[in-house]
């Protein structure tokens, strides 16, 4: 006991300042009103879903909970169920086996609601698109494309994979009000 | 590595010969060869003693069977039903013969690996009716868990049988991640293939991106620069080091010792800080490239490197004191998720799980690429094979990999040469290349098509041998213990499901 509290006392406090939102993160306009993002904003509840990533997007958002950014700090928590959720926090691309599982995670998540896609292969399906004759929305016998091919999409953020200070912007930029009308 | 064409009697004979001499079984793959010859073929990679043997068995296309291997090696079960959903190759006389990677997106009589398969999105689908075995007795019920899990994990299907507490069978239902790697794989440049192949398992990129620039170099006949083949290492043994400080938070975590996950985490956010600064990407992706490496390091960053070592050094040195002498943590580590040596012989366990239930096997010592045939890598093992075995192997494995790192610094002397040129590969050759990741051996084996692209790539994760094993290691624990029993293993679902 004495070793961990004085390797806590010697270890202090390491969090840095978060970022700022930014607006040119946005996908949707603004549809939540200013009233229930003050609210939000100061205790926000997230369910992460990987929707088929290559498992390099949760790296990051692990790294959101370490001392450094200490995302819960903020007031920002990562729920067991999307009951419990706010935000749904999506890595993709969406596999076509993942497709169900992503929709009855989005259809139990309460309103109301945000997602933040994460990842270039959120934002446009990434390496694992072809070009091919379904158009550029990045589908395959095997992936649905985007994030917002399956389930609406508030934020999204790119990025291979986005930096942890990234993440924090894109959830951040969607509790806050403004942006693209 | 030696490569031959065998026929079915041959194959058989080949892999019970190696079986015999206390061989295991890396990979199983098939490809489509009707562009070039008559029918398909079944490829497996194998490793024993006297080395690695890569065997290629034609398989006719009227009759597209090959003969069952799963008796020998149970960790080809998995494989063999894979090559049956996506390329219709069937092993003979299976005793498991239902779907792994397909669920309900495409019917069962397409096949995405064929070379006439449409790729586009339209396939009917079909409900996705899956045979769990069922236990039933009195008091027996059962726990669905996933595919989405109560954590920041990936998605994956759990079945628990359970009396009380008790499991007394656990199901897995992978393969929801599946997302056709290995089809876009096909008509790729090597350089986008290089990329893709750093995509397969994110956390272990470097392990992907090195393997398959060894199987493009094996092809191409060319070896890299010695100070590319040293930066490759200490990338490699920098993905260890960052990989296994995560673990070690989350092991101390998931027993209610939140302090291990802080501590931990400082130190992984530290490494991968240090990635971003000297190598400009925390994770190191894309570093690793056909030919060499697409970053240096500066002389006197070297210093940056030596100071994380010692840093580490004391750190770990503390927090190792700390989880030993912590009575709750032992008592959650000890005996939990117990894979007895004979048991994880027989199942061919591998990597750092397969190292803690006394599996000797690390790719770096027995059969080291460069530069590691210099640096003479002391293996870590334990024969416990529970998760306090798990931790200790991890634990000796920081503390070499740090001693790796400073010898690789020694070892790089400067030099602008940090890659060569890879031309046009030659059409239809073959290269395999594989590395001790710290997962275990990543394997990526290349059949270039005739216009020299790599066409037909298959990635191999360790992960494949190790799931398995899992629904053993969990007989008799708590449900409760799962998590902890899971996290000491943490296999990749991305990997395993392509």
């Amino acid at each position: 006991m004495y070793q961990i509290i004085k390797q806590i006392l010697k270890t202090g406090i390491r969090t840095e300042t978060p970022p700022q939102p930014d607006d040119a993160l946005r996908v949707e306009a603004q549809r939540l009103q200013q009233q229930i993002l003050r609210h939000v904003g100061r205790a926000l509840t997230i369910r992460h879903v990987d929707a088929g990533s290559c498992n390099g997007c949760e790296l990051e958002i692990h790294a959101l909970n370490n001392a450094y950014y200490n995302i819960e700090g903020l007031g920002i928590r990562f729920v067991a169920s999307p009951r419990h959720a706010d935000m749904l926090l999506v890595t993709g691309p969406v596999s076509r086996h993942m497709e169900i599982a992503l929709r009855r995670t989005y259809d139990a998540t309460p309103e109301p609601k945000l997602v933040v896609a994460v990842g270039d292969c959120g934002c446009d399906g990434g390496l694992f698109s072809p070009n091919n004759s379904c158009g550029d929305k990045g589908e395959s016998y095997a992936s649905c494309g985007r994030i917002a091919n399956v389930i609406p999409v508030d934020v999204a953020v790119p990025g291979c994979p986005p930096t942890p200070i990234m993440l924090m912007q894109a959830i951040l930029t969607a509790i806050t009000s403004g942006g693209k009308t | 590595m030696r490569h031959g064409r065998v026929d079915a009697t041959r194959f058989r004979d080949l892999c019970a010969q190696v079986h015999r001499d206390g061989g295991r079984l890396v990979a199983l793959w098939g490809s489509d060869e009707r562009a070039r010859e008559a029918g398909y073929a079944l490829h497996v990679s194998l490793v024993s003693a006297d080395g690695m043997l890569c065997l290629t068995l034609a398989v006719s296309a009227e009759q597209p069977d090959y003969p069952d291997i799963s008796d020998l090696f149970p960790a080809a079960s998995r494989m063999q039903r894979a090559v049956a959903d996506l390329l219709g190759l069937h092993a003979g006389g299976a005793d498991d013969q239902r779907k792994w990677l397909r669920h309900a997106s495409w019917p069962d009589y397409v096949y995405p690996l064929r070379k006439d398969f449409d790729d586009s999105c339209a396939h009917p689908t079909e409900t996705d009716a899956y045979g769990f075995v069922t236990v039933t007795g009195d008091g027996v019920h059962e726990i669905p868990v996933g595919p989405v899990h109560a954590g920041i994990i990936e998605p994956g299907h759990f079945r628990f049988s359970i009396i009380g507490d008790r499991v007394l069978r656990l199901e897995e239902r992978l393969g929801y991640k599946h997302k056709g790697i290995e089809k876009r794989f096909e008509g790729m440049s090597t350089e986008q293939g290089a990329k893709l192949a750093g995509r397969v398992s994110g956390d272990s990129t470097v392990a992907y991106a090195w393997a398959y620039a060894m199987a493009v170099e094996s092809i191409a006949a060319i070896t890299p620069p010695d100070q590319a083949l040293w930066l490759r290492a200490l990338f490699l043994e920098r993905e260890r080091i960052a990989n296994h400080l995560g673990d070690q938070g989350y092991l101390g975590n998931d027993v209610a010792l939140s302090f291990g996950f802080a501590q931990f985490w400082i130190l992984k956010e530290q490494v991968l800080r240090n990635n971003a600064a000297l190598f400009g990407h925390r994770y190191l992706m894309d570093r690793i490239i056909p030919g060499g490496v697409a970053v240096g390091l500066k002389m006197q960053d070297k210093r940056v490197i030596e100071e994380e070592c010692s840093m580490l050094e004391r750190e770990l040195s503390l927090l190792r004191g700390i989880y030993e002498e912590h009575a709750g943590v032992q008592d959650r580590f000890i005996g939990a998720g117990r894979v007895a040596p004979p048991l994880a012989a027989q199942l061919g366990l591998c990597g750092l799980p397969g190292r803690a239930s006394a599996q000797a096997w690390d790719m770096r010592v027995q059969f080291p690429c460069a530069p590691y045939d210099k640096l003479n890598v002391r293996m870590a093992t334990h024969h416990n094979g529970d998760v306090a075995a798990r931790v200790t192997v991890r634990f000796d494995e920081l503390f070499e990999s740090l001693r790796l790192q400073r010898e690789i610094l020694i070892n790089l002397i400067g030099g602008d040469e940090l890659s060569l040129l890879v031309k046009q590969l030659p059409g239809n050759a073959f290269g395999i290349g594989m590395v001790e990741g710290w997962r275990g051996e990543v394997m990526v084996a290349i059949h270039s098509d005739a216009s020299g692209k790599p066409g037909r790539v298959h990635p191999h994760d360790p992960s494949w041998q190790n799931w398995p094993v899992i629904e053993h290691a969990i007989i008799n624990n708590i449900v409760p213990d799962f998590p902890l029993i899971n996290k000491s293993f943490n296999l990749s679902y991305a990997g395993q499901d392509l």
